[in-house]
């Protein structure tokens, strides 16, 4: 038998946070110690998944299989393809970002990290499951780490009612889905939760045109689409700076990779009845979260809104059906999770620092921190799709399969939906970062090493992914092909 | 099925039964021989003793392939009353650990012998074949628990909640017992299983029993505390010594559970009275609502879980009236997930209680920095009733809800059934992370004074705690226990 990789993958934070808990409350160092070891275990394990991936055999690899409860079909079934293995690094990514950025927690730093490990083995746990049920159990534990690190450590004002509302959104979100994928076992009539099974299972048209809307918004509102994308800028304002990346970062992914995986996969004749919906309100996401975050005054509301926006651009590669699109779709998820985890750690250091989130009291911060402001720049320029960045890699395809697949008019908006990217980012760019610094924040200082370092991983890989996209492109497009020959060789 | 009245081959049924009886007798022997200062190891003997049982019951008690009736059709031996028997003596050792430290109760013979006599009767109901068993049965488990909610005789509201509890026990259960002399009357026969057959020969009958039925309801109904029998729940529970309202919420409950589950399984089994289908969707949807919605409004921890445990019968009784094989097998595997979850939640009510002396929410406030292992244990109590995984309660939650979904494409009735199951969860996981956020986030003046916990509490916690984690795990063997134990019905 091989080494199960994934599996340790998925169960070495697990082990950290149970670890951590039974550390005594004091031990501070070791918890942190304990979490970012266990964290860079997983990433290093996610790289060597991600270079060791086989794009020339292309399907799911590193198969792991073991029935569960054998009496329903329920079976342990972890596996990667083109689609998830780069979504398995990018969880890695930022979870050890995650660590370094909140190093400095003081406040029960024992359950905060421990909780921060639960919420990874839940993530991590989503993108390598091959059974339903698994992807199901692993989807749900997210819910208590969510709630308590937000309600907990998150924004003392606002730190209640984001988390509460993001919970219920969530949970509500993955009951309608489950409800949908017991739809699917017992329609299937295979007595399986194994999704590689399920695939085949030819659903009539009429139960897939009932079932898809409920699978895919179940999961598409963890992936913040319109109108249900409330839940994301409130949340990730209210969340402590490390569970805003994880959130925002990886979190939506999971939404967005669920109504992939699951519904357009297992239903792909209902993806195609209902695309021209998912295409419209891909089309609101990305204008209209634009067009707020240009009117936002808090910086991080900013960045909440700016991923409402990007999210809408893979709901929109995901509706073409079509080979770009969804390319386009599966970089975007991985640029889009660097990219907004970066902003997020800019604006907690600024925010650290300068003890204001307000843009009208910032100013000038080039000077003081000159590292977080080039990585917020060069996370700007992702944003803005410029060429040389990981951005364009994403957004150009998608625009081509748009262009392609769809009327006109849908790419024209989702463009001007671009340029007012480039002026909101540039706004809060010329505001923070130059000008002139406002008296109050005369004195801050700049920030710490470990700050430093996760800047600049993340820039330099946003950097390196739009000049060789060819590191991940191949492998996203043989996880294409693959939900391209169940959708009939659209 | 010729019910033969004794061979001594029989008594290895009444292994349970029979070593409850022994452990009482020795209860009260020591309770005159032991003074005062030595008087808490009562609730060790009954604990060994009830733990020497169980593997007793485990080894010897176990029914063979074929349900047997025993004791001149008295009691039936099969899969169901050997499960449920299991579960009622696991709940009595651990409402023994959480009540030796406990005021007023702890260091009295009389408290432990009642709890004895009911797990005694609970057991005899899990049997119970026959009418006049049945009742006996019910009477046996209740009168001693009107005496342990009335336990403290100098606390006011603890003997208001005995009286309280005795008045709708003894009206409820004449009117059950009117209903069974109505079935005596229609069919000639005490005996449960010959009822069906004379349903199947005489369909004129079908209309009077129905009637009947709903008059015998309503002491299950009572037992199990569903609409509209729910009413005394809260009073009893909040009154009430909290190991009492433990055991009362959960062993007793459960033994309702099983002769409801019998009862009808005996006479619905052949799909006789369909409508009554429609008359225990419409108690279990209602029961979740008025549970759900009301316990939004409590201060109160042990209303709360009052209200939430209404709320939990009503989802049990989905599987009920889904009616097959799954849905039964949902309902005991949420059972067995209950009484764990519950207990555990009501351990951690009464130790914050003992030491606080109150049961305000209000007073958790803290309870993290104060006692962080107890605060984790309320922490997977109230997820695992939420149904979050990895407890148990989410594997009870998907069962129940996947039989509704199964049993609609018979009948469209079940789906809206597992609907509004799931609005209930979502509405139900807000009360819980409310308390959550109690303990977790607030802060109180008084934190820096740690809880003690005693050694009983620390070992019924754990037990409880690692029950429920290992029911949401590995839940192949429950899973295939409580099949077996359905199955054992049809």
């Amino acid at each position: 038998m091989q080494f199960p990789i994934l599996s340790v993958i998925v169960f070495t934070p697990l082990i950290a946070g149970v670890l951590i808990l039974l550390y005594p409350a004091e031990r501070k160092t070791e918890v942190r110690v304990t979490a970012l070891a266990a964290t860079v275990i997983s990433l290093l394990l996610s790289l060597w998944v991600f270079i060791s991936y086989d794009v020339s055999a292309g399907g799911y690899q590193f198969i792991e299989k073991f029935p569960w409860l054998p009496i329903l079909g329920i079976s342990y079934h972890m596996g990667v393809d083109g689609i998830s293995a780069p979504m398995v690094l990018l969880t890695g990514l930022v979870s050890v970002s995650g660590v370094l950025i909140s190093w400095n927690v003081d406040d029960r730093p024992r359950e905060f990290f421990a909780f921060m490990m639960f919420l990874v083995v839940s993530i991590y746990g989503v993108f390598v499951s091959l059974d339903l049920f698994q992807l199901f159990f692993f989807f749900e534990i997210a819910v208590f780490p969510k709630y308590l690190m937000i309600a907990v450590w998150g924004y003392p004002k606002t730190r209640e009612y984001g988390a509460m509302k993001l919970t219920l959104y969530l949970f509500i979100g993955s009951v309608i889905a489950l409800v949908g994928a017991l739809a699917i076992y017992f329609a299937s009539g295979q007595h399986t939760f194994d999704m590689l099974a399920l695939e085949n299972a030819g659903f009539p048209l009429e139960f897939q045109r009932i079932w898809f809307p409920v699978v895919f918004f179940g999961f598409a509102i963890l992936g913040g689409i319109f109108p249900f994308h409330s839940w994301a800028p409130d949340g990730h304002v209210a969340a402590p700076t490390a569970i805003s990346m994880l959130l925002a970062g990886v979190e939506m992914k999971v939404g967005a990779f669920g109504a992939l995986r699951v519904a357009i996969t297992l239903l792909p004749d209902g993806a195609r009845e209902w695309a021209w919906l998912i295409l419209l309100l891909g089309t609101i996401n990305v204008v209209y979260g634009a067009l707020i975050a240009m009117i936002q005054t808090d910086f991080k509301y900013v960045i909440g809104f700016s991923s409402v926006s990007h999210m809408g651009l893979v709901m929109m590669g995901f509706a073409t059906l079509s080979r770009e699109g969804l390319l386009g779709a599966g970089m975007q998820m991985f640029s889009h999770g660097v990219m907004t985890a970066l902003f997020f750690a800019v604006v907690g250091m600024v925010y650290d620092r300068a003890h204001t989130r307000d843009i009208g009291h910032l100013g000038g911060l080039f000077k003081k921190m000159p590292w977080a402001a080039v990585g917020f720049i060069v996370g700007g320029l992702v944003s803005m799709g410029m060429p040389g960045f990981s951005g364009f890699v994403a957004e150009f395809p998608i625009f081509m399969g748009v262009w392609r697949s769809t009327p006109p008019i849908f790419a024209i908006i989702a463009v001007l939906g671009i340029v007012i990217t480039v002026a909101y980012i540039l706004r809060v760019v010329g505001r923070v970062f130059f000008g002139d610094t406002p008296l109050e924040i005369q004195d801050v200082g700049d920030v710490t090493v470990l700050d430093k370092v996760t800047v600049g991983v993340l820039a330099v890989i946003m950097i390196g992914l739009g000049l060789f996209p060819i590191l991940m492109t191949p492998m996203v497009q043989s996880g294409v092909e693959r939900v391209l020959a169940l959708l009939g060789g659209a | 099925m010729v019910a033969e009245s004794f061979v001594p081959e029989m008594l290895w049924a009444l292994v349970p039964e029979i070593g409850l009886l022994v452990i009482g007798t020795l209860v009260l022997v020591f309770d005159v021989l032991w003074k005062d200062n030595r008087r808490r190891n009562l609730g060790w003997l009954t604990v060994a003793g009830l733990g020497i049982v169980f593997f007793l019951t485990l080894i010897f008690s176990r029914p063979g392939p074929q349900p047997a009736l025993i004791l001149g059709g008295m009691l039936r031996q099969d899969q169901l009353s050997f499960v449920f028997q299991l579960l009622f003596l696991a709940g009595g050792a651990l409402t023994a650990l959480f009540a030796m430290d406990t005021d007023g109760i702890g260091r009295r013979g009389e408290f432990y012998l009642l709890m004895l006599a009911s797990t005694l009767g609970m057991c005899l109901m899990a049997g119970a074949a026959d009418l006049v068993m049945l009742f006996l049965a019910i009477e046996m488990t209740s009168i001693p628990l009107y005496a342990l909610a009335g336990f403290l005789i100098r606390d006011y509201k603890s003997t208001e909640s005995g009286f309280k509890y005795f008045l709708f026990g003894a009206a409820t259960s004449a009117v059950m017992l009117y209903g069974m002399s109505l079935l005596y009357g229609f069919s000639g026969t005490t005996q449960i299983y010959q009822i069906t057959r004379l349903l199947v020969q005489n369909q004129t009958l079908v209309f009077p029993i129905m009637a009947v039925l709903v008059l015998i309801l309503v002491g299950f109904g009572f037992k199990t505390s569903i609409f509209p029998f729910h009413f005394w729940a809260p009073d009893v529970y909040e009154g009430s010594p909290t190991p009492v309202a433990g055991f009362l919420s959960t062993a007793s409950k459960a033994a309702g559970f099983a002769v409801l589950i019998r009862f009808l399984m005996a006479i619905l089994g052949e799909g006789t009275i369909p409508s009554m289908v429609i008359v225990l969707a419409i108690l279990s949807s209602a029961t979740m609502v008025i549970g759900n919605v009301l316990a939004l409004a409590q201060k109160n921890i042990k209303r709360l879980l009052a209200y939430s445990s209404i709320a939990q019968a009503g989802y049990m009784l989905i599987g009920v009236a889904v009616g097959t094989d799954l849905g039964i097998t949902a309902t005991i595997f949420y059972l067995v997930t209950y009484l764990l979850t519950n207990l555990a939640a009501f351990g951690v009510v009464t130790v914050v209680g003992k030491t606080l002396g109150s049961d305000e929410i209000s007073c958790y406030a803290g309870l993290s920095r104060r006692s962080p292992g107890l605060a984790l244990a309320l922490l997977v109590s109230f997820l695992s009733l939420g149904g979050i995984p990895p407890f148990g309660g989410f594997v009870a939650k998907v069962l129940v809800f996947a039989s509704a979904v199964h049993a609609a494409t018979v009948n469209p009735l079940m789906l809206w059934l597992a609907i509004i199951g799931i609005l209930n969860s979502i509405i139900a996981l807000y009360y819980y992370l409310t308390v959550l956020k109690v303990a977790y986030l607030y802060r109180t003046s008084e934190e820096g004074r740690p809880l003690t916990l005693s050694r009983p509490w620390v070992i019924a916690l754990t037990v409880c705690v690692a029950g429920v984690i290992l029911l949401g795990t590995f839940f192949a063997p429950w899973f295939n226990w409580s099949q077996a134990a359905a199955v054992s019905l049809f």
